[in-house]
């Protein structure tokens, strides 16, 4: 009996150590991966071409999900700031809580995680279903090399649509709060930009924000190519990498929003 | 290496996950000629494409093309050495996202620098030897499966390579299409002095069209020789394979425990 026990216990930490072991290796092969990108983008920037066409398809064609979400996560900043200010008498300062809020974390973090669901999981999709239907392959063999011509132009389209993405989100997350605030409870409009234009610092706020937005789409497009190129050439291998683009992406924007804030943000 | 021979194997092994794919395998590709590698589904014959291709590495032996041992190339030489080569996939592997203009385009404007107008000229070129000229603006998703085969046939041949590769080029095709695209092989590696390989278990088409014929089994080759010489072939094997018998050397059955031992184990579980 004991010894079943024993048996069972050692298989159950072997496959825990298996799977362990397997996720650092694959982790080791994602570096080796990102660095290859990075190696091989002198064809996605020297043809910029490849690259305007995929800021085309993961940013521009995300342009509707991006705007119509800023919008309302402005609104609802909009009324949730209104009704804690006034609790304090101080609702002139919605301008501020609401371009605060979405200049410093939501505008970056929510167009990330909304990237990542729109762009991130499109661009694994390709990739893994040109491997499966061996384009890659196909491409391989006309000496043309896969990861410069496919994965890096998609990596760069990425990286450069995410901080452009993350900038309107917030332009119109603030919109919202406008419409909500200005227009439809009557704060005072003057106040609302005035105070918004005396509190929000350049340096401080926005160019961190967009660091942060730069960040994650290098995370997103990093997590996305890679699934892409690893997925098991089969429907459900490339299904099964998609989710795990989404879900990989998602965990490390929120890991590494808290990393970064905890550097930008001092408390000043 | 002899001058006539294009590609030659020697003694080549290939294991995958301690599982030999390919044991001992000796072939030469002459210049100009049309060899057939023939054999079951999973016997290893598109693991010989790939590794001719150094898609893959040996484990041992050698492959050269044109005289270099593919396996040894850095980088930028086995780039150089596929500019040369071109290889049509069991299913096109057109890229969707172009159009059958840009499928065939592809390659000149990756590797040449020749203006637009001259590319055009010869993408119409590749597409007329083909026939399908008039459909240089479809993309590939409005192609039936024998015309995406004759595009990839037109975009594998764009840069008239000295070796021509096909994976299984007569797989789900219909019969006119099927004599089409053996037809084109033929012609087309005589018209470009090119040598082929043609991976297939299609044993009537291929026998036609192909000049020598090797025979793999689990790994192994079981036989060579010319198309009349297939025909007429004692060996089980190759027997079995050409005249299509379902009874011979080739089970019919995965390899499994008997039928009723494995009727009583289920009736036994059931109570």
């Amino acid at each position: 009996m004991r010894c079943v026990v024993d048996n069972q216990l050692t298989r159950a930490l072997r496959g825990l150590g298996q799977q362990f072991t397997s996720r650092i290796w694959r982790l080791g092969f994602a570096s080796r991966f990102f660095l290859a990108v990075l190696l091989h983008s002198g064809t996605a920037l020297r043809r910029l071409h490849l690259t305007i066409r995929e800021i085309y398809f993961t940013g521009v064609l995300s342009l509707i999900i991006i705007l119509v979400s800023g919008l309302f996560v402005g609104m609802v900043l909009g009324l949730q700031g209104y009704d804690t200010l006034a609790r304090y008498g101080s609702t002139e300062a919605l301008g501020v809580l609401v371009s605060l809020s979405l200049v410093r974390e939501l505008g970056p973090v929510v167009a990330a995680l909304l990237f990542a669901s729109r762009a991130g999981s499109a661009i694994t999709a390709e990739i893994g279903m040109m491997k499966a239907t061996e384009q890659l392959s196909a491409m391989e063999m006309m000496a043309v090399d896969p990861i410069a011509r496919v994965v890096a132009p998609r990596f760069w389209g990425g990286v450069i649509s995410m901080p452009l993405l993350a900038a309107l989100f917030s332009a119109m997350g603030i919109f919202g709060g406008y419409l909500v605030g200005v227009q439809l409870i009557g704060v005072d409009e003057g106040s609302f930009w005035s105070q918004m234009q005396a509190a929000v610092d350049f340096r401080e706020d926005i160019v961190n924000g967009v660091i942060k937005s730069f960040v994650f789409g290098i995370i997103v497009s990093w997590v996305a190519v890679f699934e892409g190129y690893d997925a098991e050439p089969t429907a459900e291998g490339v299904s099964g990498a998609t989710t795990r683009t989404v879900v990989t992406s998602s965990l490390a924007i929120l890991a590494a929003d808290f990393i970064l804030t905890a550097f930008m943000f001092t408390g000043t | 290496m002899s001058q006539e021979s294009l590609v030659e194997i020697r003694d080549l092994n290939f294991t995958y996950d301690s599982r030999p794919v390919l044991t001992g395998i000796n072939m030469t590709i002459p210049r100009g000629k049309v060899v057939a590698v023939m054999g079951i589904s999973g016997c290893g014959k598109t693991t010989t494409l790939r590794l001719i291709g150094g898609q893959l590495k040996p484990t041992s032996g050698t492959v050269r093309v044109g005289g270099k041992v593919v396996h040894e190339l850095d980088s930028d030489g086995l780039y150089d050495l596929r500019r040369r080569m071109g290889m049509l996939f069991q299913f096109g592997a057109l890229f969707t996202d172009m159009s059958v203009y840009d499928n065939i385009a592809f390659q000149m404007r990756e590797h040449t620098n020749l203006p637009e107008t001259l590319i055009h000229d010869l993408v119409l070129m590749k597409l007329h030897a083909v026939g399908l000229r008039g459909a240089h603006h479809l993309m590939p998703a409005e192609l039936s499966g024998g015309m995406a085969r004759r595009v990839a046939l037109a975009r594998a041949i764009a840069l008239d390579p000295m070796l021509m590769m096909y994976d299984e080029p007569f797989a789900g095709l219909d019969p006119i299409s099927l004599a089409i695209v053996g037809e084109l092989i033929r012609k087309l590696n005589d018209a470009l002095g090119a040598s082929s390989i043609v991976v297939t278990h299609d044993v009537q088409e291929s026998l036609k069209i192909v000049d020598y014929v090797y025979f793999v089994s689990e790994g192994r080759i079981v036989a060579e020789g010319t198309a009349e010489d297939m025909k007429n072939s004692e060996v089980p094997y190759v027997h079995q394979f050409v005249w299509g018998e379902a009874d011979g050397p080739v089970p019919f059955q995965y390899p499994s425990r008997p039928y009723g031992q494995e009727l009583m184990a289920s009736a036994v579980r059931r109570g």
